[in-house]
């Protein structure tokens, strides 16, 4: 009995299994964190059926109407408290009339509930969303049609196409003539205040053409605007006793579903449709209601600018630190110092951000090329100075990456091109750079993903709650220093955003779908511009695959 | 594996062609020194031009330290030092005037590993030519073929230039790495162990080449197996702890040898 397996021992090591639990742990966490961004952020969007609760018995019941947001238990504290309180938390939208958009409604009390038939859910610019049961549709010359007359539907759509088209025009004519006019204005305005005291007549005349012309178009917006008078929509708000009849214009209205008559092919296309008007609109109402398309054009413009600075710089720094300096004490100590940049938190480089690039940079550019200008264009923040501080911030992880990948190529690589008669430069021009560019476009990625997430210097920086202007919108501006790139220009950050409507909204009901939201594109953003590094990467990796025998 | 060589692998000395220098390469009382520790003793000897010389002794003598100081390819490790001086055609390697990549122009070099670059054929044979500014195609591509006829790969390349030098085999990466250094026509030849990584057969292609290559460069090569340094060289020195133990016809090294140390390392009784 002495070579016998002992069989009362499970074989292997427990080690195995440790392991094992770590990664499940891991892929748990992470499956779960995704899991919750997609379903909260991508709910928001599916149309709701709208229902009516009547609350209490008798004469004294009332009737609610909106859409169930959410189920909420709540045990009750203190020596009376006995039996859980369970409440549905309910979207009755109408804020005008309501003076709050949701409501709550303890289960228990709740008599009777039926769907209702025929109502609206309708998106507006202004004042929230409401929720009615539609009456009659007035257009100019046409009788107005009633809500059971067949073609309702279709003189709703075609009244708001035209409304739309109208809005449209008038914001264009605002936005982008008027606004050119302006700015061609304030260059005027400028030329006075440097002009000598003779001369100001002749700029003074033509300021004033411009004022005219100025005048002119926006008296030509309001007209334009004005063709929206008399599309109307009439419909009932609330019901039973607390029901009334309202009147909306077609204008008014941003988008409308009927979420009760919607066929599960009806209720998809409404989805598709509010995600696309998510990615693709401008915020209203303080964020809570319309798109995130600013924000996310600001953190790619922003992520890219900083890319673009940051990976050069962070490259060449590297190349001298391990291909030219003389390694000793002194590199040891750069390369520490490098190293602990990473750890410096990150607010900290807001406010060098600030104290640097904005008053000590931007008073220069200032200085130099807008000597003329009364207000500052450089002087303040903006989103270059937010990708030159996320830049500084993350080149610590460019160096490192850069200073790894090099180093690993191979030694006999280099001599073989020195062999060739090739100079240092040489070599590390067609050898060593090429061999370690996989490397360097890791530590991009691992840089571009920390740069796109950061969100406390960017508020020193030049990162606003609400931007109308995009740093990239094709117009050539007087203060553009590369054309087209708005370089001074405040920015909207999908990460700033997502702070924004969870801590600084005046309705954190309504913002809190929007934070799950903003936060599922923030990641696909990130994941999107990660891609294409990674693809990028995996095709020159293929072409400098390393030898192998 | 026995070092023991028979007389029979032993090829008789050719004398050096007629109006080739006996004393090309001269390494004049050289020593040098990674940090602290010497690795080379007082080496002097003359190396004839357009012959072979062959570097022998047990690993850590010395010898591939001497073949890399040649081109000065040990000037890339911080902390050497040298005395003493070597010069090739008269013209010491150590002018001050003179860059260290025209060295390297005139002494081309084959490591023991092949290092063929992450690029095509074609690209890898013309790199020289390339960091020297040669970009016209016509010569660039002349270059090419010439090069690889001297290593013996055209054939085997030819159809696939452009493709990775990666895809070769270790062999014909081997003879590239050659192809790569003659393009830029050099002098002098500097292989270290160029077939140790190779087997049998393509450790024969190369020999053949380097007695074909004998004829238009002076080859120096640093092996570890002893009937290769019998074959293919005319000349052999023996290294051992940093000092030039022997130096003489490869036929004297091996069926004569002057000292006992020698002796005892060709018939393998020890390294």
């Amino acid at each position: 009995m002495t070579n016998a397996p002992d069989n009362r021992r499970p074989r292997g090591e427990a080690q195995v299994w440790l392991t094992a639990m770590g990664l499940a742990v891991g892929i748990a966490m992470v499956s779960s964190l995704i899991g919750v961004i997609l379903w909260n952020g991508l709910t928001v969007f599916w149309p709701k059926s709208v229902q009516e609760w009547t609350v209490g018995s008798g004469s004294d019941n009332r009737q609610v109407i909106g859409q169930v947001v959410d189920v909420r238990t709540n045990r009750p504290v203190g020596a009376a408290a006995t039996a859980a309180v369970t409440e549905l938390q309910v979207f009755t939208a109408n804020k005008q009339y309501l003076g709050q958009p949701f409501g709550f409604i303890p289960a228990a009390d709740i008599t009777a509930v039926r769907d209702v038939p025929g109502v609206l859910v309708i998106e507006r610019w202004k004042n929230g969303t409401l929720i009615g049961t539609p009456q009659a549709v007035s257009l100019p010359g046409a009788q107005p049609l009633s809500a059971t007359a067949p073609g309702f539907a279709g003189a709703v759509a075609a009244g708001i196409e035209r409304c739309t088209a109208w809005r449209a025009e008038g914001e264009h004519l605002r936005k982008h003539e008027i606004g050119a006019l302006a700015r061609r204005q304030e260059q005027i305005r400028l030329d006075l205040l440097r002009a000598p005291a003779g001369a100001t007549a002749a700029i003074k005349s033509r300021f004033d053409g411009f004022q005219a012309e100025i005048e002119r178009l926006t008296a030509q917006a309001v007209e334009i605007e004005g063709r929206m008078k008399g599309h109307e929509l009439a419909l009932t708000i609330g019901a039973g006793a607390q029901a009334r009849m309202i009147t909306i214009g077609l204008g008014e209205v941003v988008d409308l579903h009927a979420p009760n008559e919607l066929s599960l092919v009806g209720k998809t296309g409404v989805f598709i449709g509010r995600l696309w008007s998510f990615l693709t609109a401008d915020p209203r109402e303080v964020n809570t209601e319309g798109g995130i398309w600013p924000a996310i054009v600001g953190t790619f413009t922003m992520t890219l600018m900083m890319s673009l600075a940051v990976v050069p710089f962070g490259v060449v720094a590297a190349l001298y630190l391990r291909e030219y300096a003389r390694q000793g004490p002194v590199v040891r100590f750069v390369r520490i110092s490098v190293n602990n940049l990473a750890g410096v938190p990150s607010i900290v480089f807001g406010v060098f951000g600030l104290g640097f690039f904005v008053y000590v940079m931007g008073a220069s550019v200032d200085w130099l090329f807008f000597p003329g200008y009364d207000k500052p264009v450089f002087r303040t923040g903006g989103i270059l100075w937010a990708a030159a501080t996320l830049a500084l911030m993350t080149v610590p992880v460019v160096i490192v990456a850069t200073e790894e990948a090099v180093s690993a190529v191979p030694r006999g690589m280099r001599e073989g091109s020195l062999a060739c008669g090739a100079s240092k430069w040489q070599t590390i021009q067609r050898i060593v750079l090429p061999a370690a560019v996989p490397g360097i476009i890791t530590g991009a990625i691992l840089a571009m993903a920390r740069g796109a997430g950061e969100v406390a210097p960017l508020m020193m920086v030049g990162v606003i709650k609400f931007a109308t202007e995009l740093p990239l919108d094709g117009e050539w501006l007087e203060t553009d220093l590369v054309p087209f790139v708005h370089l001074n220009q405040k920015f909207m950050h999908l990460g700033f955003h997502i702070y924004d409507l969870g801590f600084q909204s005046p309705d954190s009901d309504a913002a809190r779908p929007m934070v799950f939201a903003t936060t599922l594109f923030l990641i696909l953003l990130v994941l999107v511009l990660n891609l294409g590094a990674i693809l990028l990467r995996e095709r020159l990796r293929r072409k400098f695959q390393s030898s192998t025998f | 594996m026995s070092h023991a060589v028979t007389t029979a692998d032993v090829k008789p000395s050719e004398p050096a062609p007629a109006g080739t220098a006996p004393d090309y390469i001269r390494i004049d009382h050289f020593s040098f020194w990674y940090g602290a520790s010497q690795a080379l003793f007082d080496i002097h000897m003359d190396l004839p031009e357009k012959q072979v010389t062959a570097f022998i002794g047990p690993s850590g003598c010395g010898k591939s330290t001497l073949l890399r100081n040649i081109n000065r390819m040990n000037d890339l490790i911080d902390g050497v030092r040298h005395t003493g001086d070597i010069s090739i055609a008269g013209h010491t390697i150590y002018d001050p005037h003179i860059e260290v990549t025209s060295l390297r122009k005139r002494v081309g070099m084959v490591f023991q590993k092949s290092n063929p670059f992450p690029k095509s054929i074609y690209e890898n044979v013309v790199y020289g030519l390339r960091v020297a500014g040669v970009n016209d195609r016509r010569t660039l591509d002349q270059a090419c073929e010439t090069s690889l006829r001297a290593a013996a790969l055209w054939d085997e390349a030819k159809d696939r230039l452009n493709s990775s030098a990666l895809g070769m085999s270790g062999g014909q990466q081997q003879r590239l790495c050659i192809a790569r250094a003659v393009a830029v026509k050099p002098q002098v030849l500097l292989m270290d162990e160029p077939c140790s990584a190779l087997d049998p057969i393509a450790t024969g292609k190369i020999e053949e080449l380097i007695l074909e290559l004998k004829k238009d460069f002076t080859v120096v090569i640093v092996t570890h197996n002893m009937q290769q340094a019998a074959r293919v060289s005319d000349r052999t020195a023996f290294f051992y702890l940093g000092k030039l133990i022997e130096y003489d016809t490869t036929q004297t090294i091996f069926t004569n040898p002057g000292q006992k140390q020698t002796e005892d390392y060709i018939t393998g009784r020890f390294g």
